[in-house]
């Protein structure tokens, strides 16, 4: 009798045992198969699209490339057009954050949508990682734990050029850029690091396309040098009148994010030889960039930019957190943690986070060049900065 | 040494506002061309058409399209112009006739549905991204103004087909029978069909020389503005400020109002951050002269609106 | 210019508006039981834009004048809220009541000028106006341009944060759509209603009757823009951001479209109109990313087989109930 109620015990405690792993599994598992929404903001409309789609395609390489799952999760992207308009970026945005309540938004392209989704976003819970926009208050008094950028700070790319055109001797410089904020952000940037005298600092009005007057001005004043921060149609057709005033012989052209791959399929020879800056270009020598660039040239049949590499690791940044966290999102805070690692190997190489959640990595200044095949690329001439963190991480009160 | 410089900043300065004067008048002639077909569509017609600068888009698509198929502008361009035609009467026959005598609230929604219908339908078939359009072999290139200032040649082409337009129009609406017709109908509707004229001819003439008016415009632009899907959109309201200043119903008061409008919103952009610097600081110049300078026709359109509700140059008999 | 005849009535039905008020205090329940918490919010927004198309239909729908700058209101009440929230003033009793002053105070003096003019010359004014607010605030480079500013928070009421409660803010926004509704039926239904409706059907003959209709066209005026603004304010809260966008030329073309929808001058169809127009958006942006390909021939096919807009389908329909009990 007694043996008989000892051996109903240990089953009894083996059926519970068993019930409570099961659970724990189903809880569990049931996590695992959920699948993990994430939402893509970019700009998919308008003349700024080839930027936005570049995000949008190389995210969603990265996804393709990790078999559509992270961590044993299958992956919703939902991805938004936000037009360039600030309105329908917070609407959608918020549409997206009520009605699918993702964990992780992606995004955006440009610094003001930025603006304003940080709040919406970090406000829900869920974790903002920008694949492009990296403006100055959220590096510095406005940082937020859930924010992280995997491109760099707004101003680094144009310090680049500053502190090169500094190197460089050159003592004369004028500057270009759009009449907004991104604007008015890259000029001080080129400043910093130059010392030099600036002859001219001139805001064209944003969207303008005919350069006949700045042109008129630029070619009187006779500098040393020209810096130009023209994104998009601006900056092709600024380059491309350019060179067809003739200037492109007598005048260096540095810039940023004027001639990039986004761009270089409708500026094609004109802007040949002209440098940027960035922490990345096409024909950088290690075997992950290039199995990329590879990758994204067969799946869209166009050269990838700054903006597809900076995706493709978002979605790596994303990938290597949730595996360390198994796949779970309930744990914030050790979510968090596992993406301030940033423990994936980087398309770029060298990649760490700052305490502000912006990167520090290398910079190089790049030159535009043509290809074998007949596409324009931009190549690494030589480094400038090296594990070069951002101005305002001082600010930032997180540790 | 002082004064010479003096002379070769004025003289840079000279150059510069010939440029934007240029510019201003090329502004003013494109929209001359989309406000000449609305001012008669509505005048005429009394029919409100929302998806005017639809058509205008569809100009500016359709030359994209052809010249790359033919590889031959003048082709290219005499194939879209036929394309916009057809659309135009298309349209006409399946939308906007039946709403010809329904009231202009009705011929407001449901042009706002087209327009709704055609933009996203050319996003889906295009795409999102802008077309590049280049510029015809034979205008490439610049004109020599003055002290090493180059003016793009493309840009007077378009100066000087929007006057031939003008030219064109002022004839065919001054001298011919039909423009007779036209001009009657545009001071008293209501007269047309009493007189024995064949409105229903007349209104599908009208209609698709407004259409065929703005695909041209359109496509004159496109190598120089973006072609994009929702591109109508900003002119239509341009050509609508137009029309009411220069006086509904009358190709003088389009062709007036028009090069007002262009002059006027181009030399307010290019001058009023200077301007404002006068009076404030480079930061405060430079950020409120973009919306001051847009405010600038819609402040114009108001007073003239206040001050003679019909109209520069109203189509005679119009009260 | 005037809107379809017949379509506006001298007694606004009141029964629908009742209707609709009864399911809207139902939502919040009905997503709580279905587990659709977006549904509060996204009504929310709704109503918001269905109190600025009942002020639209007051000066449309029963003063027959085409507005085609309402959404300026819109844009003064948001912008109004948001830099006095900015500034640390966000406390409703203060707010509101400010926004709704200087809407109508720029009601008032764009008024005396518009309502000197009739017809298309009179919604190109409207229009001239609205821009003019639009590019205004383009130009407050301090609080955001054109970019537009991210708000804080929302505004107090009495100090505490009851505002920033979904379900709280979604009754609020639903007691303001029903007061307003109630209120302009009731306006309407008065003396100064007929009057102004009078002028809409027969100006000469009001003028010649003895009426001083330019004061009534001026009074409604100044009635519509206040509660455009009031519907401002509740925007600014609900998406703690303000744009210029909010007053542009396009959002007072979406106002206008609610309202024909709706049916011009059945104030509650301007509701309804409001509802069937961003509903619709919604579902179909569900669908297809390219849903305006779908939604453009609906409004076509809407207007060119109706007539009278979906108040005029909803009276249809009780008629043809009634005939057959009768």
């Amino acid at each position: 009798m007694m043996k008989q109620r000892g051996a109903m015990k240990q089953w009894s405690i083996r059926a519970v045992q068993a019930g409570l792993a099961l659970l724990a599994f189903g809880i569990g598992g049931a996590q695992a198969q959920e699948p993990l929404k994430i939402g893509l903001v970019s700009v998919l409309s308008g003349p700024q699209a080839t930027l936005g789609q570049q995000v949008r395609d190389g995210f969603q390489l990265a996804i393709k490339d990790l078999g559509g799952k992270i961590a044993g999760r299958p992956v919703e992207v939902i991805v938004i057009d936000d037009e360039l308009k600030p309105d329908v970026a917070v609407s959608k945005v918020r549409g997206l954050l009520e009605k699918d309540k993702v964990d992780f938004v992606v995004g955006p392209v440009f610094s003001n949508i930025l603006q304003a989704i940080h709040k919406p976003v970090t406000d829900s819970g869920a974790f903002l990682i920008s694949p492009n926009a990296g403006t100055s208050n959220f590096a510095g008094k406005a940082c937020h734990e859930n924010f992280f950028v995997t491109s760099y700070q707004n101003d680094q790319p144009h310090e680049v050029l500053g502190k090169y055109a500094q190197d460089k001797g050159y003592k004369r410089a004028y500057l270009i850029a759009p009449n907004y904020q991104a604007g008015k952000d890259s000029l001080a940037g080129f400043k910093r690091h130059f010392t030099g005298e600036i002859v001219d600092e001139v805001y064209a009005p944003l969207g303008q396309l005919d350069y006949a007057s700045e042109l008129a001005k630029i070619a009187s004043a006779k500098p040393d040098v020209l810096f130009v921060f023209l994104p998009g149609g601006m900056g092709i057709n600024f380059v491309k009148q350019f060179r067809q005033a003739g200037l492109a012989d007598k005048l260096p052209f540095l810039s940023a994010f004027t001639v990039d791959e986004s761009v270089l399929p409708a500026q094609q020879d004109a802007a040949i030889g002209f440098r940027s800056g960035m922490s990345w270009a096409p024909n950088m020598n290690n075997p992950q960039s290039k199995a990329f660039v590879q990758n994204y040239e067969a799946n869209f049949n166009v050269v990838p930019g700054s903006y597809a590499m900076q995706a493709y690791d978002a979605g790596q940044l994303i990938n290597a957190a949730l595996t360390a966290t198994k796949g779970s999102t309930a744990d914030k805070a050790a979510l968090r943690a596992a993406l301030k690692k940033a423990d994936f190997v980087s398309l770029r190489g060298k990649f760490k986070f700052n305490t502000n959640g912006y990167p520090i990595q290398d910079f190089y200044v790049v030159k535009v060049a043509k290809r074998a095949d007949g596409k324009f690329q931009t190549e690494i001439e030589e480094k400038v900065f090296s594990d070069y963190g951002d101005t305002y991480a001082a600010e930032c009160p997180l540790k | 040494m002082r004064s010479a410089q003096a002379m070769v900043r004025c003289e840079i300065f000279m150059s510069l506002f010939a440029i934007q004067i240029l510019n201003g008048l090329q502004l003013g002639l494109l929209m001359f061309m989309v406000a000449a077909g609305l001012t008669l569509v509505f005048g005429v017609m009394d029919f409100i058409n929302l998806a005017h600068g639809v058509q205008y888009m569809i100009g500016a698509y359709l030359a994209a399209v052809m010249i790359a198929m033919t590889g031959h502008y003048v082709l290219g361009l005499a194939l879209a112009l036929i394309g916009v035609l057809l659309i135009g009467l298309l349209l006409e026959h399946v939308v906007f006739r039946p709403l010809y005598q329904r009231s202009h609230l009705d011929q407001v929604l449901a042009t706002f549905g087209l327009i709704l219908f055609l933009n996203q339908g050319v996003k889906m078939v295009f795409g999102a991204s802008p077309l590049s359009v280049p510029v015809p072999a034979w205008f490439e290139g610049a004109v020599l103004l003055g002290d090493g200032i180059l003016y793009p040649l493309y840009r007077f082409v378009i100066i000087a087909a929007g006057l031939i337009m003008a030219l064109l129009l002022w004839l065919g609406v001054e001298k011919t029978r039909i423009g007779m017709q036209l001009r009657a109908g545009a001071s008293h509707p209501d007269m047309l069909s009493a007189l024995g004229v064949d409105v229903r001819k007349l209104f599908m003439l009208i209609f698709a020389l407004g259409s065929v008016l703005a695909g041209f415009a359109g496509a004159l632009a496109a190598p120089i503005l973006s072609v994009e899907p929702g591109m109508g959109d900003q002119i239509l309201i341009l050509a609508f400020v137009v029309i009411v200043i220069g006086g509904i119903g009358s190709i003088r008061g389009a062709f007036a109002g028009a090069l007002l409008v262009g002059l006027i919103d181009t030399l307010a952009r290019s001058y009023m951050v200077d301007v404002l610097r006068l009076f404030t600081g480079a930061a405060a110049a430079r950020g409120i002269a973009n919306g001051l300078s847009s405010m600038f026709i819609y402040i114009l359109m108001a007073v003239v609106l206040f001050l003679r509700p019909q109209g520069l140059f109203p189509a005679r008999g119009r009260s | 210019m005037m809107p379809a005849a017949g379509a506006a009535q001298a007694h606004p039905m009141q029964g629908p508006a009742i209707f609709m008020g009864c399911v809207l205090a139902l939502v919040p329940l009905a997503s709580m039981l279905t587990g659709q918490s977006h549904w509060v919010p996204l009504c929310t927004q709704i109503m918001i834009f269905a109190l600025a198309a009942l002020s639209l239909d007051l000066v449309l729908g029963i003063g027959g004048l085409v507005s085609f700058g309402h959404a300026a209101f819109i844009g003064i009440g948001a912008y109004t809220t948001g830099i006095l929230i900015k500034e640390g003033w966000g406390e409703t009793l203060f707010c509101l009541p400010l926004s709704m002053l200087v809407c109508a105070c720029f009601a008032y003096v764009t008024g005396l000028v518009a309502l000197k003019t009739r017809g298309v010359t009179f919604i190109m004014i409207t229009l001239a106006f609205s821009q003019m607010i639009y590019f205004a605030a383009q130009s407050l480079y301090r609080y955001g341009g054109d970019d537009g500013l991210t708000l804080p928070k929302r505004a107090t009421v009495l100090g505490q944060a009851f505002l920033g409660n979904k379900i709280t803010f979604y009754y609020l926004t639903l007691l303001c759509l029903l007061l307003c509704l109630f209120t302009v039926m009731r306006i309407v239904r008065s003396r100064f209603g007929r009057v102004l409706m009078g002028a809409r059907d027969n100006e000469i003959r009001m003028t010649a009757l003895g009426f001083d209709v330019f004061r009534v066209r001026l009074k409604a005026y100044v009635i519509s823009g206040m509660i455009a603004g009031l519907s401002g304010f509740l925007l600014a809260n609900q998406t703690e951001f303000v744009s210029p966008a909010f007053a542009s030329w396009q959002r007072s073309g979406d106002l206008i479209f609610m309202v024909i929808l709706g049916g011009v001058g059945s104030l509650w169809g301007a509701v309804a109109g409001a509802f069937a127009f961003l509903l619709m958006e919604e579902v179909l942006s569900g669908l297809t990313e390219n849903w305006k390909v779908i939604f453009g021939p609906m409004i076509i096919f809407f207007v060119l087989f109706t007539q009278g807009g979906l108040a005029r389908w909803i009276a249809l329909f009780h008629k043809g109930r009634g005939q057959g009990h009768g």
